[in-house]
């Protein structure tokens, strides 16, 4: 009887677990996309340098990592630094480096797209009424640039945070793990929809926060189109 | 040659159009004969545009008529689709399908909307292109073409399916001065061979030289109509006076640069 | 760094069997994708009644929350409820419920690019709508939306491999059997990022390639 099962969510402690599965999960994202947008910066400054090998090294970069599922390189953290290499990473750090890794890459290629799109002559008549180099960046060419690079940025951060569900399957315990435990524990006490529910409830967990951000992303976009 | 002379090939009734609350077109009625060239002037915003893309269905109106050969088709009895088959109309910007060549462009119309002989239209394409000076162009792509080439291309495309009247609507306003020319004798050509057409220019001379009978509109309403002697001579309203002295303003100071 | 070649050798074509399992699902989400998105971006173009705000509500819901949790709410909720879905049609439900939103951007991405002066000029040789859409509207729109199009096939390929979680024996799930059995985890890892190089590499390369072309091509605006 489904209106029997939607009370696993109510049962217990298991809201508050849920909730403390979710921070979790908001940690990792947050932390890996605060880290990939400083990252991404520099990679992106990086990507549009002058210096040809720098441009090579940088899209190698993007390209290994955008060619690897994120899962695969998850894995790669998790099993492979410990048996390769010796270093050993718990589940939390291997997800927040390979978020990281990725984001950085992906970031930079909005960063790198924001750069090299504003027209030359932007910077050329800044300097033409008298800017200092320093001034035009400053006046000219960042506020252009954000504004080009923004919603992409926005987008991505959504994007890391629905993939962080995949850090379960190297053991973190967050929001999809605690409900999988939650599940578990409802079979024995004989609640059969309960999984119904639960998954249900953390679709719109996801739902509930990528939604607002990503609806201001379109916002912006519509915005500063023109 | 008179308008009145001539059997009504178009008619419009006491047309009115509305964009949300402003009213861009205010009871406007005209008649055009069968072979009148009609060339309608006026300030921007005056909505001159708008009665063109009226009669060729692609702005709703809000009330009036529009008749062709007496049949009312805006009344949404006859598909529109239908009837401009029957209207021909070439726009300002380049509108050449970019995915298609010359030939293909200019056969879209004729083979799929009327639904003729392939063979047949491309012979008439053909020729039509022969007389615009770009038969060797017909397996060139827009991109290939410079725009005064690609403006002649549309005015083919429309021809092609043998309309009873043009729509032109400022086609050389974004061209390069040097381009405007070839464009121009193209519809002058067309005025020669009888076309009936209604003109959208600001090109002062060449409608002075096209026109039957030149419309100024202002602020929605056609507030003068007269042949283009008398109207470029004398215009009898001061609005069209003013209208017309803006252009006679900017010779004067080119005059003067040349003298300095 | 040393890798055991005879285990390579002995569990090669257990990964080969596996990729070929998951291009096999990719290839019918994909494809489902395509025509769910391109319904969808003619719906919402259109804006037919009733229709578009749905399509709207599927495109949100699909990008907003992750397929993980959509899979494991499709195979392991929906039969709480009495709905039974083989494992691999759970994965190609989901990978379309998924990747329709995506070609339906991307789709609509192409639409939007055609001006309103092709579709008024169309319009003005007497086309009617069908005959719009069909010869000056979805060539253009599709020019535009090759690459998008490209990227979601190989964002959602790469989205395949979270099928092991439903026991589909992916390439994931033979990396994780193989860790988990011998502990020979560098080879089994090894042949994991082989695997999908050679699933999306060539792929990755020829969309390159269309793109360039694509770009090349111009139109001419």
């Amino acid at each position: 009887m489904p209106d029997s099962g939607i009370s696993i969510l109510f049962e217990g402690r298991n809201l508050i677990r849920l909730a403390q599965g979710l921070w979790v999960t908001a940690y990792i994202a947050f932390v890996s996309v605060a880290l990939s947008t400083l990252l991404g910066v520099l990679v992106g400054l990086a990507m549009s340098s002058r210096f040809t090998a720098l441009r090579a090294v940088m899209r190698l970069y993007l390209d290994a990592i955008r060619i690897v599922p994120v899962l695969v390189l998850l894995f790669l953290a998790y099993f492979g630094l410990g048996k390769v290499f010796h270093v050993n990473l718990n589940a939390e750090l291997a997800s927040i480096l390979v978020f990281t890794l990725w984001g950085a890459a992906e970031m930079g290629d909005i960063v790198r797209g924001a750069v090299t799109s504003l027209p030359r002559h932007q910077r050329e008549s800044g300097l033409s009424i008298g800017l200092t180099e320093g001034q035009v960046y400053r006046y000219v060419i960042i506020p252009q640039a954000v504004r080009r690079l923004l919603p992409g940025a926005i987008n991505l951060a959504t994007r890391m945070i629905k993939t962080t569900s995949l850090v379960m399957l190297i053991g973190v315990v967050e929001v999809l793990k605690v409900g999988q435990q939650i599940i578990e524990y409802a079979s024995l006490i004989s609640n059969p929809t309960a999984s119904f529910w639960v998954y249900a409830f953390i679709l719109f967990l996801y739902f509930a926060i990528c939604y607002p951000i990503s609806r201001y992303a379109a916002y912006l976009e519509q915005k500063w189109q023109s | 040659m008179s308008s009145s002379e001539k059997q009504t090939l178009l008619s419009i009734a006491r047309l009115h159009k509305s964009f949300d609350e402003v009213e861009v077109l205010h009871d406007v009625s005209l008649d055009v004969g069968k072979g009148e060239v009609v060339v309608v002037i006026g300030p921007s915003g005056c909505g001159k545009s708008t009665l063109l893309r009226s009669i060729n269905g692609l702005e709703t109106i809000n009330s009036g008529a529009i008749f062709l050969n007496g049949e009312d088709i805006a009344s949404g009895v006859t598909p529109w689709n239908k009837v401009r088959q029957k209207i021909g109309m070439v726009f300002q910007s380049y509108d050449l399908f970019p995915h298609m060549n010359v030939m293909e462009n200019i056969l879209l119309g004729p083979v799929k909307a009327q639904g003729r002989d392939r063979k047949e239209a491309r012979r008439q394409a053909e020729s039509l292109l022969e007389r615009v000076g770009l038969l060797e162009r017909q397996d060139a792509f827009p991109r290939q073409l410079s725009g005064g080439q690609k403006q002649r291309v549309a005015i083919v495309r429309s021809l092609c399916m043998n309309p009873e009247i043009m729509l032109f609507d400022e086609v050389t306003a974004s061209l390069d001065p040097e381009m405007v020319r070839e464009v121009l004798d193209v519809m002058l050509e067309l005025a020669r061979q009888g076309m009936t057409m209604i003109i959208v220019t600001h090109e002062m001379s060449f409608a002075r030289a096209v026109a039957d009978r030149v419309l100024f509109m202002d602020g929605g309403r056609i507030v003068e109509a007269a042949p283009p002697e008398d109207f470029f001579n004398c215009p009898r309203s001061e609005r069209a006076r003013k209208f017309l002295n803006t252009f006679t303003f900017e010779a004067t100071r080119k005059e003067r640069r040349t003298v300095e | 760094m040393h890798f055991d070649l005879a285990f390579i050798q002995n569990y090669a074509p257990l990964y080969a069997e596996a990729a070929g399992l998951a291009l096999k699902l990719a290839f019918w989400g994909i494809l489902f994708s395509t025509i769910v998105g391109f319904v969808c971006s003619l719906i919402r173009y259109y804006r037919v009644p009733f229709l578009s705000p749905v399509t709207g509500a599927y495109i949100e819901l699909s990008r907003n929350t992750p397929l993980l949790v959509q899979l494991f709410f499709l195979y392991f909720g929906l039969p709480k409820m009495g709905i039974h879905l083989d494992a691999e049609i759970c994965a190609v439900i989901g990978l379309t419920f998924l990747g329709g939103s995506y070609m339906a951007e991307a789709f609509r991405g192409g639409l939007e690019a055609v001006s309103k002066i092709q579709i008024e000029s169309g319009l003005s040789i007497g086309l009617s709508t069908p005959q719009l859409v069909r010869y000056v509207i979805l060539p253009q729109a599709f020019a535009v939306a090759v690459p998008a199009l490209g990227a979601n096939v190989i964002f959602l390929i790469k989205e395949t491999s979270i099928f092991s979680v439903m026991a589909l024996e992916d390439p994931m799930f033979v990396a994780k059997d193989l860790i988990g059995l011998y502990y020979d985890t560098g080879e089994a890892l090894l042949m994991l990022v082989v695997t999908y190089l050679i699933m999306l590499l060539p792929l990755s390369i020829l969309l390159t390639y269309l793109e360039k072309k694509v770009r090349h091509a111009g139109f001419g605006h």
